[in-house]
């Protein structure tokens, strides 16, 4: 490693870090950021829920757009995997069932960059304990 | 670049590691590599998350899950279900003992949700092994914009304006004693960061140095442009060998990246830091005895004037500050003086760190602004009183400290409102009693501490606070006397005001507001013999009554001095002038026979 003599060569230290502890960063206050979680149970995973989280993560990383993907259990639309739930900051979570890579595509350019709804939203019929 | 998409943060503190947190980390790695997953998710060990009653802790980033008292054959199942298939584990989550329902994160849990942390904002997030962790959150940045772009004496005006006083428990403001130093003329000047943390049940100093390393080398670094020291020392006890092995990796790796040594930051600025070792003697931590211990003398206090600031190690001008009061600098020069100052109250600005002990349901280290309320802290944040039993009072400030009670509960507590109530901050161990604790009893708990820790250089401190701890005992074994209470107060205040060093002039202070806030229990001790709470054993006897006594034998079979008769099948009776009160017979006793009278 060779010496910081600068200001600027610490704040270079601090954007190659930057990648790997925005994940732990953006847990303090995912409130303020877009939420996304995938459903990753069995059924989930089968479908490929895999591949849309991964996608997810490395598509909004390249836009920069600073997100919290997590993965929950079951959410009970076995028909419709694999889905994933979109909290915008100070919007209602929304579900979208049968995401595929293009899917996931199509929901971070339209719903999370721009708020425009699109096909495949489903109904939330739950509540959630947490919100309470 | 694949990106994580998981962190497992494991605590690496002192009380997590004794139960196993190492092994736990251990095997969560091993577990990974098993399942191929060592490009998603990684492991990292970070310092105390202060909730330290249920460890060891695992939090899982993003998500914030908190798992509790976590083994190292957990590993496989979080692996297994919360990793791969996203099912938090239940069983490991932490209960809401008032609900006795699961949290799903930290987020919702009450021990964090008041809480606002500053000193602590690393510790239980970033790996302190790691500098670049450090780096990553701001670290370092203040040292640069201070060496950069201000001068000493802003820096010095910056610390003043933010208000920040001394965490070691006097309370001095910081930028005051820069200041004071820095006017000092001197070939040599010393930064000494006192790390010899003393006072029972504290241990915010050693998850600092634990958990966030870095924080306290950059302060140290920034103290020392300021009054225009090259050199700085560490003075740390011996039995913080964790705190010590990262202290010693941190430092290795700011000189390894040129933020320790010469020519820092291009600027011509040269800083190094050493560490002392102290054998862990309570005196040590008042600035004068530790600094003859540095200079490898007996730790005796001496007369202040002359101060360190003006003569200290090794009789040059040298500034002594706290761990914690350290580990707040960085954050007041990158956020800025007014940020700082408009957290707490009038005259205590920033937040405290307080170590909760005793019958508390959270033991563990909390920071909250100042100004919060006991209550806040003991039944919100603390979880209340352990198994559902009363609040009697709190002991703060350690043995420098005294008991505040319910009616203290609402003060809004900063330096000057515990002092008001006949406390002191002292370094924030906060020690909560329950209805079973005799207030006696916990006064000459202290008092023994300071009898045994007293450095003897001064008689009222050697020999009165000795003459103290006998009249508590003659009180609790039931032969004091009222001429003893009119004793304690005067002698009390007679050490108070003629003791040399800190030490002995705050000793008496547990016996002082025991006895102003509990006179009652004392008055029992000496007028009615007895002992309330039922704690002091020679003012206690063990009855059989006569009507429940089933004549099992049990009683008398446990009974280890054989002092209990009786025929089997007929009512037993104990021999009071054998009995220890060992306590055997009642713990036996299955028909609720025998009771302290």
């Amino acid at each position: 490693m060779s010496k910081i003599t600068s200001l600027a060569d610490l704040r270079n230290i601090k954007a190659n870090v930057e990648a790997k502890m925005s994940l732990r960063e953006r847990s303090e206050s995912p409130e303020s950021m877009v939420q996304i979680r995938v459903a990753m149970a069995t059924c989930g995973i089968a479908s490929g829920a895999k591949i849309v989280m991964d996608y997810m993560i490395n598509e909004l990383d390249k836009r920069n757009i600073p997100a919290v993907v997590t993965q929950t259990g079951c959410m009970g639309y076995c028909y419709a995997e694999p889905t994933i739930e979109v909290t915008r900051p100070g919007h209602q979570p929304l579900v979208f069932g049968y995401v595929d890579a293009k899917k996931a595509d199509q929901i971070i350019g339209k719903y999370i960059m721009n708020g425009e709804l699109l096909d495949g939203i489903i109904p939330v019929n739950y509540e959630n304990i947490e919100g309470k | 670049m694949t990106q994580f998409k998981m962190h497992l943060l494991v605590c690496g503190g002192t009380g997590c590691r004794a139960s196993e947190s190492e092994q736990l980390f251990q095997s969560l790695k091993k577990e990974i590599i098993e399942k191929g997953l060592e490009n998603e998710v990684q492991v990292i060990t970070t310092g105390c998350f202060g909730f330290c009653e249920k460890g060891p802790i695992v939090k899982v980033m993003p998500d914030n899950t908190f798992y509790t008292q976590v083994k190292p054959e957990d590993a496989i199942e979080i692996i297994a279900e919360h990793v791969i298939k996203g099912r938090k584990v239940t069983r490991l989550l932490y209960i809401n003992p008032e609900t006795e329902q699961a949290v799903s994160d930290s987020k919702h849990m009450g021990f964090y949700r008041k809480q606002l942390r500053i000193a602590l904002r690393n510790c239980g997030f970033i790996d302190p092994e790691n500098i670049e962790e450090y780096i990553s959150r701001d670290g370092y940045a203040a040292l640069a914009k201070c060496l950069t772009e201000m001068t000493p004496a802003q820096v010095i005006e910056e610390m003043k304006k933010s208000g920040l006083r001394g965490r070691g428990g006097g309370g001095f403001p910081t930028g005051l004693k820069w200041e004071i130093t820095s006017k000092s003329q001197a070939d040599q000047k010393y930064v000494v960061c006192n790390a010899d943390e003393g006072d029972p049940g504290a241990f915010m100093d050693r998850s600092i140095l634990e958990g966030d390393p870095h924080s306290v080398i950059e302060a140290m670094a920034i103290c020392g442009y300021c009054i225009g020291a090259t050199k700085g020392i560490v003075y740390i006890r011996a039995e913080y060998p964790l705190a010590v092995e990262r202290l010693k990796i941190a430092m290795k790796q700011a000189v390894e990246f040129g933020l320790l040594g010469k020519d820092i930051f291009g600027t011509g600025f040269e800083f190094e830091i050493d560490i002392r070792y102290g054998a862990g003697a309570f005196v040590c931590g008042e600035e004068t005895a530790l600094i003859h211990s540095m200079e490898g003398l007996r730790g005796e206090p001496t007369i202040k004037p002359p101060f360190p600031s003006v003569s200290g190690y090794l009789e040059k001008p040298t500034n002594v500050n706290n761990v914690e009061t350290f580990g707040n600098v960085p954050v007041i020069i990158n956020k800025g003086a007014d940020w700082f100052a408009s957290i707490g109250s009038e005259k205590s600005k920033g937040t405290k760190v307080f170590a909760l002990a005793g019958k508390i349901n959270n033991v563990g280290l909390i920071e909250v602004p100042m100004g919060t309320t006991l209550r806040d802290i003991i039944f919100e944040i603390g979880g209340g009183i352990k198994d559902g039993k009363k609040f009697k009072a709190v002991q703060t400030g350690g043995p420098s400290g005294g008991c505040l009670t319910e009616k203290h509960l609402d003060i809004q507590i900063d330096f000057d409102s515990l002092t008001a109530a006949g406390s002191m901050m002292g370094s924030g161990g906060m020690i909560v009693l329950d209805e079973d604790d005799c207030m006696v009893s916990i006064a000459k708990f202290y008092l023994d501490f300071t009898v045994e820790e007293s450095c003897g250089k001064c008689a009222p401190c050697r020999i009165g606070n000795k003459r103290l701890n006998e009249m508590l005992e003659k009180i609790c074994e039931g032969k004091g006397t009222m001429k003893d209470l009119d004793l304690l107060r005067n002698l009390s205040h007679v050490i108070k005001d003629t003791s040399l060093c800190g030490l002995g002039q705050t000793s008496p202070n547990p016996v002082l507001s025991t006895m102003d806030n509990f006179y009652d229990e004392y008055l029992a001790h000496i007028v009615d013999h007895k002992c309330p709470s039922g704690q002091c054993k020679a003012l206690l006897q063990y009855v059989i009554e006569a009507e429940n006594c089933v004549g099992c034998t049990a009683c008398a079979r446990n009974c280890p001095v054989n002092a209990i008769a009786g025929e089997r099948k007929g009512v037993h009776v104990i021999d009071q002038a054998t009995c220890i009160k060992c306590g055997a017979c009642l713990e036996k006793c299955k028909f609720n026979a025998v009771f302290i009278k």
